[in-house]
């Protein structure tokens, strides 16, 4: 395997770019495998190259219906950021950040990790002793926040309109300077490049139509282009399709899968350096290195499979951008999209044991998963490998939902949807 | 945008004069005081969420404000019917394999 540097670059603009190795080998499965990942995304690379890297484990799969990175982790608006309130949550989140800010180097592979800083809007006096509590809640969970007045927004981000006479005024924010953005694909691409590298074998196009459950407990699953692939330990990593895992399995999460939709403009000069988020008009903006203005929407209020979103979320979404940064009124949309989300409750993950042995979910990421790729591997690997959850894990079991103990992230952490 | 036939107004309107309410037919446990943790649980948070044919809950927010069920498809979208509050589904829904497991 190349490894990227400035001297393999040179060497290889010398050779016309003619001899870069593949990133990834494209291996036929083998019968048995002591950990299986379902779903080749963000999540589910950054699992098997964190069981492989972290925990030393040889025998690792990841199996993947369609292409790398092709289902959410390929349709987000690539937002980081780790400024949730409850203690739970902020922790989740907070190591992600912490693997973020390392993470190009740890992978040899540029994700254009950007820290760009998020702005979290508010448009009402509830919303803004919201927002102070939870630049609070988040200093003392040390994570970086601050608490912005109108003046300060209007400076940071010159084309927003924070006059004060729109129908709902800018009157401040909350602002995390660490957040930013990354680049979607090279996340996918760059765990992996790192995971192949270290022996997990990366099976794309090929789909799983059941789960193997004997006595109580996973021993495999049924696959439809290479048939039975059997297992020690399977981590389903699926987003909005996990509940049709589940079934396979036969039991129920406590999860329900909406479309959630994204759209881009055509490439224009920079006019907007951070990423500005508004829960209460219901839009958030950044701009993509290209030039692209990308531009997130809420989701559909019923569950949907179709990966794509309904009109009146659109309008609505332009609405809101169109109040905010009037100076865009003009801008063209080149392409409009929608991921399936999988929401739960409380708006918080589910990386969990489930009522089959052997058998562990990693998912209810919702609307914001991206913002925890390398956390939710990380977390999730050491929990596949140990068959138990560690202290940053423990709290975001499926079984919260039976006793009580949920994280009420709804609101709470400028979750938007 | 889904053009849905309110079975009150006896009309088809816009997607935007309705609001949906998830799932349909989820009845509350007759006496929730003698509710297991599970069964109280899969009560308030436990959806069928299914990939294909589910029946859900509207309102006709925008209009006659009254609740009703839609049988419709996650994938396609397509609507395969309405009916009111009470009234029994004509479409039937494909058997789904939910067995209970043994540990848990």
């Amino acid at each position: 395997m190349t490894r990227f540097s400035g001297f393999s670059l040179f060497k290889n603009a010398l050779q016309h770019q003619e001899n870069w190795q593949r990133m990834w080998r494209n291996p036929t499965p083998k019968a048995h495998y002591d950990f299986i990942v379902v779903g080749g995304g963000g999540h589910g690379l950054a699992t098997a190259y964190y069981l492989a890297k972290v925990h030393q484990k040889s025998s690792v799969a990841v199996i993947e219906k369609g292409w790398l990175g092709g289902g959410n982790t390929g349709r987000n608006t690539t937002i980081v950021r780790s400024n949730y309130l409850w203690d739970e949550a902020a922790h989740l989140y907070e190591h992600a950040m912490k693997l973020w800010e390392g993470l190009s180097q740890d992978l040899n592979y540029n994700v254009m990790f950007s820290q760009r800083g998020v702005m979290n809007l508010g448009h009402n006096l509830q919303d803004m002793r919201d927002i102070e509590r939870r630049v609070n809640a988040n200093r003392l969970n040390g994570i970086d926040g601050e608490v912005l007045d109108a003046k300060q927004c209007q400076e940071i981000v010159p084309i927003m309109d924070c006059s004060g006479s729109t129908r709902y005024p800018v009157l401040g924010a909350s602002w995390q300077p660490r957040a930013g953005v990354a680049r979607h694909d090279a996340v996918a691409w760059g765990y992996a490049r790192g995971a192949d590298q270290l022996g997990v074998d990366i099976i794309q196009q090929c789909e799983v139509t059941d789960i193997l459950v004997e006595d109580g407990a996973a021993i495999g699953v049924e696959t439809k282009q290479h048939g039975t692939i059997k297992a020690g330990r399977i981590g389903c990593v699926a987003a909005g399709h996990s509940g049709v895992l589940a079934g396979m399995a036969g039991f129920q999460l406590p999860i329900e899968s909406h479309p959630l939709q994204a759209f881009v403009s055509e490439p224009i000069k920079p006019i907007l350096d951070t990423v500005v988020m508004s829960n209460a008009v219901h839009g958030y903006m950044s701009q993509s290195d290209k030039g692209d203005l990308v531009i997130g929407a809420g989701i559909d209020g019923y569950v949907g499979y179709g990966q794509r979103g309904s009109f009146p979320v659109i309008e609505h979404t332009a609405h809101a951008i169109m109040e905010l940064f009037p100076v865009v009124s003009r801008v063209h949309m080149n392409r409009q999209w929608g991921g399936i989300v999988d929401t739960t409750p409380d708006a918080c993950p589910i990386l969990s044991a489930t009522p089959v042995e052997n058998l562990f979910f990693n998912c209810g990421w919702g609307t914001g998963g991206f913002k925890a790729t390398p956390g939710s591997g990380h977390v999730f690997a050491d929990l596949l490998a140990k068959g138990r959850p560690n202290k940053l894990a423990e709290a975001f079991s499926m079984f919260r939902f039976y006793d009580g103990a949920l994280i009420d992230e709804h609101g709470a952490a400028g979750v938007a949807h | 945008m889904f053009n849905i036939y309110c079975p009150y107004c006896e009309e088809h309107r816009e997607e935007e004069e309705f609001h949906p309410s998830g799932q349909a037919h989820l009845a509350r446990p007759a006496d929730a005081d003698a509710c297991t943790d599970k069964e109280w649980g899969d009560f308030l948070y436990f959806r069928k969420n299914p990939r294909g044919l589910h029946q859900e809950l509207w309102q006709h927010t925008a209009g006659c404000r009254k609740f009703f069920n839609i049988t419709r498809d996650t994938v396609s979208y397509q609507i395969l019917e309405t009916y009111k509050v009470g009234q029994s589904p004509q479409v039937k829904l494909p058997e789904v394999k939910l067995e209970e497991p043994r540990h848990g």
